[in-house]
């Protein structure tokens, strides 16, 4: 098919973008089949948490603390010095404390899929699982998806909180504000309408990294290097996802009057 | 007379502009062992692939164990494959997974949780013994050498005790003495289950011992069927080039 200068039918985005949607269609048919890998998928969780907890605490108490004391000067200017926590933690839940972590989660948890299912391919493992009558999607795709989509989000608080307490000593490198004051006008400043919209989107963050690592990684091409670019292409294509939900997020949310 | 246990006819398979099965077509008895030979690259692994429906044939009719394949759904395949071992060239061990969880593996699906609990231990060092392993059953797969590798991956496809088995070059890379011990195995195995196989190896010790019957894949196509023993006789320079 051709429209104008697009040549649909060699353009390898657009392939690749139907191709991944009829991933995901497959996803949602294979997940209401019987036979339910529970085991797998707590495996998976405990593995998803366990490789990025430091990580993504380390990075989150850095951006709270780094956030608190660059934002302070243009504050004093105004004269609104003690708006500091408020602002801090509106633009950390909203926004720095879930994108963070869904990004961090997209270079560790879907490069990291993307290479082990792409290693499993290459070397017929996926293959073997087939002819053992197990479901290799149900076992390997499905589990991993489910798992990422459930442990971004509870990371992603972790980091809420983390970075809120990198806010709070970075208030009190100059200033003096109590515990108590700080998080009373830390949740002060936050509504529901901060809250939960950023947590709701984080879930999509997961699913999004959950699958195109899947998807990479089980689409893989044969061969060591094959493997190697599932694992790139994963992350790169699970960050500018995430870019773009957040960007799906932040128009529904406006619409909705929640900003 | 025997009745066939797979039936491939005209079977074709190409990828892209490599056609790699030309209206392949042959038979396998119930209790045989059958040996396909053919030059590195002449669609061995294709074909048995085919037989299990991994690839997808594009033409033709495969019936195993009295199923037409072709026809069937991948749902549906699951109690056949059950049936049948598969041996894979590169082995295919999970290697996030222990030599046990290995073996294990193929039970998770078949047997129930009691049956599992019950047997399966005795069933994995079983397994084991047989191909010599049992003090590797806590090992993972990247400690053990290639053969050893080869035999756990064996002893994986024999667990759940199989109608149908196919080998795809299952002693490569053993020593000889190892390898004369797999193929009596193998053939050990054929006379205690009543079981059928298919083998693909280039091993002439291995097919002098478990062959009944010698396919030559050549160009696509079964360019001579016949024992062994009549094949090493031959004076066709297409056939006397595997056995010089
Ligand atoms: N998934 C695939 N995609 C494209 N081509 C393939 C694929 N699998 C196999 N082929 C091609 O099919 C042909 C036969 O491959 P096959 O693996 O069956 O060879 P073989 O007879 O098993 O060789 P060997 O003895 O080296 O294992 C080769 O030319 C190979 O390039
Ligand atoms: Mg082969």
């Amino acid at each position: 098919m051709k429209i104008g200068f697009l040549n649909i039918k060699d353009n390898t985005f657009l392939t690749e973008i139907g191709e991944i949607w009829r991933f995901t269609m497959r996803f949602f048919r294979e997940i209401n089949k019987p036979k339910q890998e529970y085991e797998e998928f707590v495996h998976q969780c405990f593995w998803i948490g366990y490789k990025t907890l430091t990580l993504v605490g380390i990075t989150a108490f850095i951006m709270g603390l780094v956030l608190t004391i660059q934002s302070r000067p243009t504050l004093v200017e105004f004269g609104a010095e003690s708006l500091l926590p408020a602002m801090v933690s509106v633009s950390l839940i909203r926004e720095i404390a879930p994108v963070i972590t869904a990004l961090i989660c997209a270079g560790k948890i879907g490069s990291g899929i993307g290479a082990e299912l792409g290693s499993m391919r290459v070397t017929e493992q996926i293959d073997a699982m087939e002819v053992s009558g197990t479901n290799p999607f149900k076992y390997l795709v499905v589990t991993r998806v489910m798992a990422a989509t459930l442990m971004v989000p509870v990371l992603s608080s972790m980091a809420n909180a983390i970075a809120l307490y990198g806010g709070y000593l970075g208030v009190n490198i100059r200033g003096q504000v109590s515990w108590h004051l700080y998080w009373f006008q830390v949740f002060d400043a936050l509504s529901f309408g901060d809250i939960i919209p950023a947590i709701i989107k984080t879930f999509f963050f997961g699913f999004a990294i959950g699958i195109i690592g899947c998807f990479k990684g089980y689409y893989s091409k044969k061969g060591t290097e094959g493997v190697g670019r599932s694992a790139t292409t994963a992350v790169i294509v699970a960050s500018l996802l995430v870019f773009i939900i957040d960007l799906i997020a932040v128009q529904i949310t406006d619409l909705l009057g929640l900003t | 007379m025997e009745m066939p246990v797979i039936t491939v006819e005209k079977v074709n398979k190409s990828f892209g502009s490599n056609h790699v099965l030309k209206n392949f077509s042959m038979q396998v008895m119930q209790g045989e062992n059958l040996v396909v030979l053919g030059k590195s690259g002449s669609g061995k692994s294709v074909l048995i692939k085919c037989i299990i429906k991994l690839i997808e044939a594009d033409s033709g009719k495969i019936i195993l164990l009295d199923e037409p394949i072709m026809e069937r759904e991948e749902e549906e395949l699951d109690q056949l494959r059950s049936k049948v071992g598969f041996l894979f060239q590169s082995n295919a061990l999970y290697d996030s997974m222990t030599v046990r969880e290995n073996l294990e593996f193929p039970l998770r699906r078949h047997w129930s949780k009691q049956e599992r609990e019950a047997g399966s231990e005795q069933a994995v060092m079983e397994a084991l013994e047989d191909v010599g392993l049992a003090h590797t059953v806590d090992l993972m797969p990247s400690e053990l050498s290639g053969g050893m590798r080869k035999r756990v991956a064996l002893a994986r496809s024999l667990i759940l005790k199989p109608k149908v088995i196919l080998y795809d070059e299952p002693t490569t890379g053993l020593d000889p003495a190892t390898s004369r011990e797999i193929s009596n195995l193998m053939v050990e195995v054929q006379e205690k289950y009543h079981s059928t196989s298919v083998i693909i190896s280039h091993d002439m010790n291995c097919i002098r011992i478990t062959s009944n019957r010698v396919i030559m894949l050549i160009d696509g196509t079964c360019y001579a069927e016949d024992l062994y023993e009549n094949l090493i006789k031959s004076k066709d320079p297409k056939i006397r080039e595997f056995f010089e």
